[in-house]
């Protein structure tokens, strides 16, 4: 099986705290990669280096064999043409309407014919279900509904690597199982690749094939789904579980209570 | 004391920065022109937002601008027995400075503050970054033709201002306070001379338009993606933009008056 995505010896640093310290990420083709972890620990910012976004401080990023960050700006943009994102606010241009966002890329990028672009818009939005939404406005739209035009946005050019950042934080259940399908569904029936990075365990890790959990700037654990449930080490274990207190502290550093409230310095 | 020394080193550095990234960004635009087909109608959208719907502000304030300076100009003028060089007075003092710069200033306020608060907003809703994941240049479809929006628009708005003011003081001086007309013309026309009052009010007007229109762009697009980093981004734009309007009005009016 061939990776399309290899991340080796990353390292990024912002405002001098290191979000990532040496991190190793194959991400097979065809499959759903799962990189979850605590919040903070920089997964969005994995997927905009993906993206070319931002350049790291050290190591390399091959997307479809290519270091994308040694890439022309014209090559660069070629390059993502072949890649799809959802955005975790979906991103929609609010001033177009949802059959308009949808059309976005497909304008851009190819001189197909309006009748040609209306059909392939209108077979998106059913494969997300909001084909009779076509002419709302992103400010109509449900939290819910947003991620799914986004979604339908990000897959408009039908492109090889799909990534999600948080897809299904702050989304109710029914909108979340909705989204869940669809992931696998895109996954399996366009045979995309696709990258999630969320801290939602018990769904993510129903639909990864693999996935990759990190704290404080390191790959702490990966594997299967099961493997990942079976991992007994304690940092493992308070992610997966939702343990309070454990290797990431409940409280942040501080002096002792009594001390602070003696007012002592 | 060295602790003030290494401040002030560090704003002088802070603030060369800043002017290298806005030369960068504006480089960068000049120089990414977007395809005609696409480009045109993008731009006159632009044009829309930035010019037409700044239409009402500038025709009104031209309206009262040239009645007040018609109205001063007179008392000023009786008193020397120069009524009928009102218009004139106005025509010049319209054509070369109240013109432009009044323009500029409602410009900054109409349309500059508007394109900082949407870029800004793009930006805080990542509505730009899915742009640049989608293989579409936000510079090129974005800024691009907000930038070229406000350059043709400056111009046009000051056009009209100018000739707003002068029926405005045509109203006062003429219709309420009972000037001869055609004298008021044709002084007029006698002593405004195409080139060097109205083209180079002109000039003006180009300038402050791709200042304020730059000005605002940066400050949307550099903006810290929160609401109050937006707030802050559009107050800087009003008032850098009324600042460099001003500054460069006597810049440019030094150069034309010395004949450059």
């Amino acid at each position: 099986m061939t990776n399309l995505v290899e991340i080796s010896n990353l390292h990024f640093e912002r405002n001098k705290r290191v979000i990532f310290d040496g991190v190793d990420i194959v991400i097979p083709q065809g499959k759903i990669t799962a990189v979850m972890g605590p919040s903070g620990t920089g997964k969005t910012t994995l997927l905009r280096l993906i993206g070319a976004q931002l350049q790291p401080g050290e190591g390399r990023i091959l997307v479809a064999g290519e270091n994308i960050h040694r890439l022309s700006t014209d090559a660069l943009y070629k390059l993502r043409k072949k890649m799809g994102m959802l955005f975790q606010s979906g991103g929609l241009f609010t001033h177009l309407n949802v059959f308009e966002n949808v059309a976005f890329a497909l304008r851009e990028h190819t001189k197909l014919s309006n009748d040609m672009i209306r059909s392939l818009v209108l077979m998106k939005l059913e494969m997300v279900g909001l084909r009779g939404a076509q002419n709302l406005m992103p400010s109509e739209l449900s939290g819910g509904m947003a991620r799914r035009v986004a979604l339908a946005r990000a897959v408009a050019l039908d492109p090889q690597l799909i990534m999600y950042d948080e897809p299904l934080s702050g989304q109710d259940p029914i909108s979340m199982g909705v989204l869940v399908k669809l992931i696998r569904t895109l996954n399996d029936a366009l045979g995309m690749t696709s990258i999630i990075v969320s801290h939602d365990v018990t769904e993510t890790l129903s639909i990864a094939d693999y996935v990759y959990v990190m704290a404080n700037g390191k790959i702490i654990g990966q594997g299967t789904p099961d493997a990942i449930n079976q991992d007994k080490s304690a940092q493992m274990r308070q992610f997966v579980d939702g343990l309070p207190d454990g290797p990431v502290p409940f409280h942040y550093p501080a002096k002792a209570l009594d001390q602070d409230l003696l007012g002592v310095s | 004391m060295s602790m003030d020394v290494a401040a002030l080193g560090r704003w002088g550095i802070d603030s060369l920065r800043e002017l290298g990234r806005a030369g960068l960004l504006l480089l960068r635009v000049v120089f990414r022109l977007p395809d005609f087909k696409k480009g045109f109608p993008l731009v006159m959208q632009q044009v829309y937002a930035e010019g037409v719907l700044s239409l009402l502000i500038i025709v009104v304030s031209g309206l009262f601008i040239g009645m007040v300076v018609a109205l001063q100009g007179y008392h000023t003028l009786v008193k020397f027995g120069a009524a009928q060089q009102l218009g004139p007075l106005v025509a010049l003092s319209v054509t070369r400075e109240l013109g432009p710069v009044v323009t500029a200033l409602l410009f900054a306020g109409r349309a500059g503050s508007a394109v900082t608060a949407e870029i800004g907003l793009m930006k805080a809703t990542e509505q730009l970054s899915s742009m640049e994941m989608m293989a579409v240049d936000p510079l090129r479809r974005v800024i691009a033709p907000r930038l070229w929006g406000g350059f043709i628009s400056m111009p046009l708005l000051a056009i009209i201002f100018n000739t707003v003011a002068i029926y405005g003081a045509y109203l006062v001086g003429v219709k309420w306070l009972g000037l001869d007309a055609g004298a008021f013309w044709s002084n007029m026309q006698t002593s405004v001379d195409f080139h060097l009052d109205v083209i180079n009010g002109l000039i003006k007007s180009v300038v402050f338009g791709l200042v304020i229109v730059w000005i605002a762009l940066y400050q949307g697009y550099y903006a810290e993606p929160t609401s109050a980093g937006i707030a802050n981004a559009t107050t800087r734009t009003v008032v850098y933009s009324s600042l460099a309007t001003l500054g460069l009005d006597f810049v440019l009016t030094a150069m034309m008056i010395g004949g450059w």
